[in-house]
């Protein structure tokens, strides 16, 4: 059993895209998380449920709407256009677009937790030291959230790495473009090569349990559990 | 110097706290009033955390105002929480040095050798704040508080989470800030000790408006505000050493109008004490008698009697001396007594006590 050019394009691929997904999620999540975590507004569940859908519904479903939105008649693929990107579906940034939205609450979910248990009370306490918002945020807000920070890339990593149905809907299947590990591991089995497919299905298993085993043995990353209750 | 003036209404549903106070710069007042009474949500709308309509005046700065609302971190204040409030991903040095680096006044209170000697806190520097104790966190609290160099000290019962070992073990760190820097303080407590023990000037809340505020021993000895100076009704007389009886381990204070043998605690003759007289511990006879147990009687003058918790008691306010010139003192008797003796206001008793406490 060993892996191909072909499945180590797909797989360089796949860390590629999850890589990108990874760093933007990372700089959009924690503001999104902290915004969920303290905010009084009426607004707060709406937006965390929209936040939680990719969890619940079929990733087709995501990804077609993406493809209706992004596509040049769709009110987003005018803006790119306009803006000379071109549009965005079967492109490497489309798919970047796709999975940051689909990979969302993976990151957003265990920053929120972790940021409710850090919550207000920090702020003011930071206040009190003469230290404005903005800077509380990422002089105690974050550095109390690092662990947590941690899960959510390596999440959010694992999660696009493991991402097919979106891929599909809104990326096609161009080698080196759009081509990713699962998507190719369906093209494998549709052409009934099981040797290759056995190869690339076990890199990713192999993969993902290394991800999740990591997450896992660090409970507290989550904000809940062993340490919050050591600390009391 | 003026001190700071604080004119501000809060309103929530259910609740409505309404101040217009100008307090003594430099010395420390105690804030104090049932809970519920809004002495929290005062502490937070000075420093900025809530916002109030009114305003905020400190030695001539505009903190707030109609058209003017100071954001916490541009008021000057120092806060301690009622709680721990450090912050988890820092050691206690981390802890302090966030402080120090936001220090905007020049110079500073204390540098962080000082604040470090201040509290004690040599051994703790690399501990992380979850491995502290509760009485050790609010050592570095304060020293961290200290550090930012604050205008005006804002401390919301920084005692109320430890226990009696652990409050008598704070208290002399307490006393010695208040010593050492010429601070306005507000200080929130419930505890009369403690109040008789840190405070100047003293304002009770009740219900969001003050409804007293005065010299601590003054407003300890009104019957109408034994029900918001907390559980145990007590009077606070301030003292002077006079004598010493080494056999008998006591000592002797002296006050307008009185005397009393205390416990032998090692102050010096001569020193100023402050006692604490619970109203529970004082009886009254109309004559005095030799052969009791009661080692304290003196002379007194009964000014007033209101109702007390229960029907079958009345609390007594007692001025001390013949003509009732001296300090004030509560007692507590069953109505029967009372009736038994005879009493009214303007009669002249023995006032018999059975303990006091010397607070300092």
């Amino acid at each position: 059993m060993s892996l191909g050019p072909a499945e180590w394009q797909a797989l360089l691929l796949t860390a590629r895209l999850a890589a990108a997904t990874t760093a933007v999620l990372l700089l959009l999540a924690p503001p999104l998380a902290w915004w969920l975590a303290v905010t009084p507004s009426r607004w707060r569940g709406p937006v965390a449920a929209l936040v939680a859908l990719p969890l619940v519904l079929p990733p087709t479903v995501l990804g077609f709407y993406l493809l209706l939105a992004l596509g040049p008649s769709g009110p987003l693929g005018a803006l790119t256009q306009a803006l000379g990107l071109g549009t965005l579906p079967f492109t490497f940034t489309g798919l970047v677009v796709a999975s940051v939205l689909y990979s969302l609450p993976f990151a957003v979910q265990p920053l929120e937790a972790a940021m409710a248990q850090v919550g207000r009370r920090s702020l003011e306490v930071a206040a009190t030291l003469r230290t404005g918002p903005l800077a509380a945020f990422f002089w105690v807000v974050l550095p109390q959230v690092r662990r947590a920070l941690v899960a959510a890339g390596v999440l959010s990593f694992a999660h696009t790495a493991g991402e097919f149905g979106v891929v599909l809907m809104i990326g096609g299947n161009i080698p080196g473009e759009t081509r990713v590990a699962s998507v190719l591991l369906y093209d494998l089995v549709e052409a009934l090569e099981y040797e290759r497919a056995h190869a690339l299905a076990l890199a990713l298993v192999l993969f993902s349990f290394a991800c999740l085993t990591y997450v896992y043995s660090r409970r507290e990353a989550w904000g809940i559990g062993v340490a919050a209750l050591e600390r009391r | 110097m003026s001190g700071p003036r604080v004119a501000l209404r809060w309103v929530r549903p259910g609740f409505r706290l309404e101040v217009d106070l100008a307090l003594p710069d430099r010395c420390l007042t105690a804030l104090t009033g049932p809970s519920g009474s809004g002495k929290t949500t005062l502490l937070r709308c000075i420093a900025g955390l809530e916002r109030a309509d009114g305003r905020v005046e400190f030695r001539g700065d505009v903190w707030q105002a109609e058209d003017r609302f100071l954001p916490p971190h541009r008021r000057s204040v120092g806060y301690v929480f009622q709680e721990a409030s450090l912050f988890d991903h820092l050691d206690v040095a981390g802890n302090l040095r966030f402080a120090l680096k936001r220090a905007r006044r020049r110079p500073p209170l204390l540098d962080f050798a000082q604040a470090v000697a201040l509290f004690e806190l040599a051994p703790l520097l690399s501990r992380r704040p979850a491995t502290l104790s509760g009485g050790e966190r609010q050592r570095v609290a304060l020293a961290r508080t200290l550090l930012v160099a604050p205008e005006w000290l804002l401390m919301d019962e920084p005692l109320a989470s430890l226990d009696a070992q652990r409050k008598r073990d704070i208290l002399p760190f307490l006393e010695r800030l208040q010593a050492r820097f010429a601070l306005p303080v507000l200080y929130v407590s419930h505890d009369l000790d403690e109040i008789a023990r840190l405070a100047d000037h003293l304002v009770v809340l009740d219900r969001g408006q003050v409804v007293a505020q005065g010299a601590p021993a003054d407003l300890a000895a009104r019957l109408d505000l034994v029900g918001a100076l907390g559980e145990e009704p007590a009077g606070l007389v301030e003292g002077r050493v006079a004598d010493r009886d080494g056999r008998w381990h006591l000592l002797r204070v002296n006050f307008a109008g009185g005397s009393l043998w205390v416990r032998d605690g090692g102050q010096a003759l001569g020193e100023r004490v402050r006692l604490r007289v619970l109203a529970r511990d004082v009886s009254v006879a109309l004559s005095p008698a030799t052969d009791s147990s009661i080692l304290n009687r003196f002379p007194a003058r009964v000014e007033a009697f209101a109702d007390d918790v229960h029907p079958a008691l009345v609390l007594l306010r007692l001025r001390a001396g013949q003509e009732g010139e001296g300090a004030p003192f509560l007692a507590r008797l069953t109505r029967r007594s009372l009736h038994a003796l005879g009493l009214r206001a303007g009669r002249t008793v023995w006032a018999q006590v059975k303990s006091a406490a010397v607070l300092e």
